[in-house]
Parts: structure tokens; C-alpha cells; sequence
């Protein structure tokens, strides 16, 4: 049977693999020979799980929501990814890195952020460890996310500003690589998201997938059957998505649904909506689809959430969408807000806005009354309070 | 035979210089390599700027984006360079990422090269197994040699794989680091070159990264076939502009 998982060279399809400069070479080397080994190791798995228990708060609930549900009338859970330490599923994936990099003898940590939910979690875990931390972030980005730059600072991480380029989240990837190109030896890279060079996208998409292996029993539990009939999940970079498809990839009957950031509409040239205004390219040292000139150049997204903002999508999600395993839908910054104000006044959960964005297709997505839809409610929605006050005017 | 090949065969050290294409000006790019072969140059390496350079230093990546603000793009620089050869006569490599090549077509991209007289190409993030699976053929067919880079930290097994699949030179990526100029070579750098010269490589190699000046000049070639100047020539292009190259090169030997 065809899979939808990663191959032994980091492929899904056409898209991924390493397109790397040869001073990266060593790094993603001893990464992806040593990975796969590492997590399966008994007291890594031990670790992991009892980290992801105790000190990230797992499992998080799945949710029957019934005002909601009553209202789009299908059954709708919600996957509490907002309920975790930090206020969102990236810690998932760093908790696993961390240790990753403890068992690699690494002794310095660094990390991208956009918004600052990665570089949060990051600092996070290093603080836990006692590591070293070294957070790039786009100085555009810096100005407009204050806060997270004080969690940050307080964790005892040291945040620099990416000024180069657009001086946003990829300018800020792009930085915290050639970090990682002059400090080959010391150092481990923990990228938030499914992107970049193998082993990357397979690595982060396996520390999330404890999202969709709780779904899995919790289902069980719940409806007495393992398997939803849809997933849906909002796709940045897409480590959310991810996690909460990985366990369904192979498993036809669950329908897959990744949902995009349209900013201001999918023509308005401002969009982040990759699968609609992709081409295949490279981007971070991976083969997949990429908003980019036609002569090659990477250009800048817009989304209202910070969190979706990057001109690429992981190759996982590029072959679900290129081989149309995956729904690909895309939501206007307008119908994401709309949708995070009525979660909050129907369920008393205020989401991050990325995640507003999976919970606003019900308005024009149809299902049937009975069909299980699970929706990844990825974040909370704290963070984006000012985006929040600014927009409704609170 | 390949100009890269024929000039690597001279009894000399040889001088490669690296610019970013459309930069200062947009203009500039055929004076610049015509005025760098009248002062002795022996190969030049012509950028092709991105928006993403992730190898490289403050100096280039502020080259790339101003090259691209004055409105370089490939089609545009195949357009400037068609009339190259006939007042340029030392190997020409085309230096840039992998994405720009890809969107406008591999097989199209060499195609042109060759119609030119572009010597080789360097792209630093098309890894070695994609380009034996998928693109050598290609290169091949447009007489094309395409340039490997190493560094320190590549093991001595991964060298002779690159050699094997080299011809002309190996691109000596001097220490652990972006591009942009160093204050001079310490004894890990001694140490590495002396490895490698030992290793008894089947092609010369040229040291590029942290090459400013006659002194690291000399060190980088001490062992090595020759050496690549790239951000510490973008910074003088920058302060005196284009007029006086000759300038610099004297000052490298």
C-alpha cells in the first residue's frame, strides 16, 4: 500500500530529502543516523512520556464540543492542544529535542521563532535542562510579540534579532542555520515545525504524533472507535497537522483536511496560503511547495496569525496535497477572527488564531450529522489577545 | 578542453574572485569581469543572487538583496553575459542557490550556460546524491563541471566520494562558517590543510571562506592549488565602486 509517511531518505512522494550545503552535512548526518535509534531507546521512550505527562500535562482532553456541534449540527471534538505547559503543541516537539539533543552530547541550543510560541517552548525545555539557549527572531517580529520576548528572557534564553532579509520567521530559520553552520560541533538546532532538512519533518512529525495516538484511544473511549471521519488541522509550516494526521496518514476511510491561512484572500498578494500559491522548490533544505517568484526568490507571506506566516509548507503536507490525500481549504483572516469569537462565546475556550482558522470552516464545509470530525485546537488563544482587542475592538 | 581544467593545469597558484551579479550596480557585471581578467585574475565565480543566501555572511547576503532590489533575475543575467566571450577568455563558474536554478529549468539553465561559455557551476545546496542521481547527465551534456564543496568537519570517507564525483577542483571551505572575512588562519586551519594535501586527491583543490588579503592569500595557498575572494572584494566594490579594480587585485598579489 501506498504510505503517506516519510521514506528512508526523508521523501514523501517527490517532496523533502536534504538540499543542504556541505558545511550542514555532518550536523543533519549524525541527526538522521541517529534518531530513529535514539527514540526507540527504552529510557528515551521512558523519559519522553513521563516529561509529556507530568511537566507538559498529557494527555490533553479530547472534547465533545455540543454547542457547536449543535450549531453546524456534526459531531465536533476538539483536540485540547491548548491546554498544554506554554499554551500550545510545540513543547510536544521540544521535549523530545531536548533529550534528542542530551543524547547527541550536545551542550547549546538553539532555535527560530515567529510568533514566539516555538522559541517559548524551546527556552522552556532549556530551562528545564539547564542549557544553553540561543533564539533567532525576526526583528519585525520582536517588535510585534513583546511578551513572548519577555517569557523568553525570563526562561533564561537570549533572543537575537534576525535583521536580515524581511527580518521575519524564515529570515529568522536562515539566521539560526548559519548559527548552526558555524558552531557544527556543540550545538543542536531545534527547528519548531515540520520543515527543513531531513531528518527534520519526520523527526517533529513523530515527537507530535502522541497527538493523534491519544485521539486515537480517546475516540475509542468516547465513540467506541478509533478513527474520526475527518481531521482537521490549520497548516503553517504544519507541525500541528502533523501530529493530529499522523496516526490516520495511511488509514483511507479519515478524511484529512489541512487548513491554510488565506490572509486578506488568496489574490490579494497577501496570503500565506501555500498550497493554493505554491511551486515546488527549496526551502530550509527541503524539496516542497513555496511561495516564490517566478524567478526563484522566496517571497513573504502575510497572515494575521504569526503562527501560519511562512512562505513554505513541510513536505508532508505538500505531498498530501499534490496527491490529493488532503483537503486543502483556506480561510480569510476575517472568517478565522469571526470563528475564534464564536468558540469563545459557544464553548468558553479563546483559541490561538491559527487555530481559529481549522475551527472557521464549518460556515462553507458541510458534514453530515453524524460524521466525527476532530478539529486540533493547536493553541490558546492568550498570546494573541492584542490581535484579538485590536480587531473587535475590546 | 573545459577552460577550468586548462587553467588548473598552469604552473601557477591560481586567484578565483567572487562577486554578486547586478551589484553594485546592474550594470556592472560585465565591466567587473572584464577589468578582473585585465588585472590577472584567473577565474571568476559570478553570483546569482537569492533571497534566502543561507551560507552566507553579513557582506554577501547584503550584496544578494541589493543585487535583487536593482532588479537582477537569471533571465536577465544570461542576457547580460551572451556577448562574454568574445573579450573574456578565463573559465567563468556561475555561483548561486539551487531554487533559482530549478524555476527556471535545469536542463534550460545549462542549455544557456554552455550557449555562453559558462565554464561550471557551483550550488552549494544541491547535494552530491541528487546530483549523480538526477542532474550530472545534464551538466555533462553542456560540457558543465560542477564544483563540490568541503569543510573541516567532512570526514575523510565523504572527501573521496566527493573527489570521485569532482572534475576540475574541490571547493576547500576553509573553516566551520559562513562566507566573510577573518582575521587571518589559526593552526586548525594549518591543520586541515595539511590533511587534506596529504589525502592525495585526484583533483586540486582551492580554498574559499575567510580569504581577504595577500597574507591569508598565502596561507590558503601554501598547500592548496589556489584560493576564492569573495566578501572581502564585495566590500571594497562597496566603499570605491568599480572603477579602480586593479586596485584590489595588486593588493593580493
Amino acid at each position: 500500500m501506498k504510505s503517506y509517511h516519510a521514506d528512508e531518505r526523508g521523501y514523501y512522494g517527490e517532496f523533502g530529502g536534504a538540499f543542504i550545503p556541505e558545511m550542514l552535512y555532518p550536523n543533519c548526518e549524525e541527526l538522521r543516523q541517529n534518531y530513529l535509534g535514539i527514540m526507540e531507546e527504552p529510557s528515551f521512550k521512558e523519559e519522553f512520556h513521563q516529561l509529556l505527562k507530568d511537566y507538559v500535562g498529557r494527555p490533553t482532553p479530547l472534547y465533545f464540543a455540543k454547542r457547536l456541534s449543535e450549531k453546524y449540527n456534526t459531531k465536533i471534538y476538539l483536540k485540547r492542544e491548548d491546554l498544554c505547559h506554554t499554551g500550545a503543541h510545540k513543547v510536544n516537539n521540544t521535549i523530545g529535542q531536548i533529550l534528542m539533543a542530551k543524547r547527541l552530547g550536545k551542550n547549546r541550543i538553539i532555535a527560530e521563532t515567529g510568533a514566539g510560541q516555538h522559541g517559548v517552548a524551546t527556552a522552556t525545555v532549556c530551562a528545564l535542562m539547564g542549557i544553553q539557549c540561543v533564539v533567532y527572531m525576526g526583528e519585525i517580529d520582536i517588535a510585534r510579540q513583546a511578551p513572548n520576548v519577555a517569557r523568553m528572557k525570563m526562561l533564561g534564553a537570549e533572543v537575537r534579532p534576525a535583521t536580515s532579509g524581511s527580518k521575519t520567521l524564515k529570515d529568522a530559520t536562515n539566521e539560526a542555520i548559519r548559527d548552526w553552520i558555524n558552531n557544527p560541533v556543540d550545538t543542536h538546532y531545534i527547528i519548531g515545525s515540520v520543515v527543513g532538512p531531513h531528518p527534520y519533518p519526520d523527526m517533529v512529525a513523530r515527537f507530535q504524533s502522541v497527538i493523534s495516538e491519544e485521539m486515537k484511544n480517546q475516540l475509542q473511549e468516547k465513540e467506541g472507535r478509533e478513527n474520526p471521519n475527518y481531521v482537521v488541522a490549520c497548516v503553517g509550516g504544519g507541525s500541528n497537522a502533523a501530529g493530529a494526521f499522523y496516526h490516520y496518514l495511511d488509514v483511507p476511510e479519515v478524511g484529512i483536511i489541512a487548513v491554510e491561512a488565506a490572509g486578506k484572500g488568496i489574490d490579494s498578494g497577501k496570503s500565506a496560503a501555500t498550497s493554493a500559491l505554491g511551486k515546488v522548490g527549496i526551502i530550509h533544505g527541503s524539496k516542497t511547495l513555496l511561495m516564490q517568484t517566478q524567478d526563484g526568490q522566496i517571497t513573504e507571506p502575510y497572515s494575521i496569525s504569526a503562527g501560519l506566516d511562512y512562505p513554505g509548507v513541510g513536505p508532508m503536507h505538500a505531498h498530501l496535497y499534490t496527491s490529493g490525500r488532503g483537503e486543502f481549504i483556506s480561510i480569510t483572516d476575517d472568517d478565522a477572527m469571526k470563528a475564534g469569537l464564536e468558540l469563545c462565546k459557544l464553548e468558553g475556550i479563546i483559541p490561538a488564531i491559527e487555530s481559529s482558522h481549522a475551527l472557521a470552516i464549518f460556515e462553507d464545509r458541510k458534514f453530515n450529522p453524524d460524521d466525527i470530525v476532530v478539529v486540533n485546537l493547536s493553541g490558546r488563544g492568550d498570546k494573541d489577545l492584542q490581535n484579538y482587542i485590536d480587531y473587535f475592538k475590546l | 578542453m573545459n577552460r577550468i581544467k586548462q587553467k588548473l593545469q598552469e604552473d601557477k597558484k591560481i586567484l578565483s574572485i567572487y562577486f554578486s551579479a547586478g551589484y553594485p550596480n546592474l550594470g556592472d557585471t560585465v565591466k567587473i569581469i572584464q577589468d578582473l581578467e585585465k588585472n590577472g585574475v584567473d577565474l571568476i565565480e559570478i553570483g546569482l543572487p537569492f533571497s534566502d543566501p543561507l551560507a552566507d555572511g553579513p557582506t554577501i547576503q547584503e550584496s544578494s538583496t541589493a543585487a535583487l532590489k536593482n532588479g537582477m533575475n537569471t533571465a536577465l543575467l544570461f542576457d547580460q553575459l551572451k556577448d562574454i566571450r568574445k573579450t573574456v577568455s578565463i573559465p567563468l563558474i556561475l555561483m548561486g542557490y539551487f531554487n533559482p536554478v530549478l524555476q527556471y529549468g535545469v536542463e534550460e539553465f545549462c542549455a544557456q550556460c554552455e550557449e555562453i561559455g559558462i565554464d561550471g557551476l557551483i550550488l552549494p545546496d544541491l547535494p552530491l546524491d541528487v546530483y549523480k542521481e538526477e542532474y550530472e547527465g545534464i551538466f555533462k551534456k553542456h560540457g558543465l563541471i560542477n564544483v563540490f564543496l568541503i569543510t573541516p568537519q567532512t570526514s575523510d570517507e565523504r572527501i573521496k566520494a566527493i573527489d570521485e564525483a569532482s572534475e576540475g577542483f574541490i571547493y576547500m571551505v576553509s573553516s566551520a562558517s559562513t562566507t566573510g572575512a577573518k582575521q587571518g588562519f589559526g593552526s586548525e586551519q594549518s591543520d586541515y590543510f595539511n590533511r587534506i594535501a596529504s589525502m592525495g586527491l585526484n583533483n586540486p583543490q582551492i580554498v574559499g571562506f575567510g580569504i581577504s588579503n595577500a597574507e591569508t592569500f598565502g596561507q590558503a595557498t601554501q598547500k592548496a592549488k589556489g584560493a576564492i575572494i569573495g566578501s572581502a572584494f564585495i566590500k571594497y566594490l562597496t566603499a570605491n565602486g568599480v572603477d579602480d579594480i586593479s586596485d584590489f587585485v595588486k593588493q593580493i598579489r
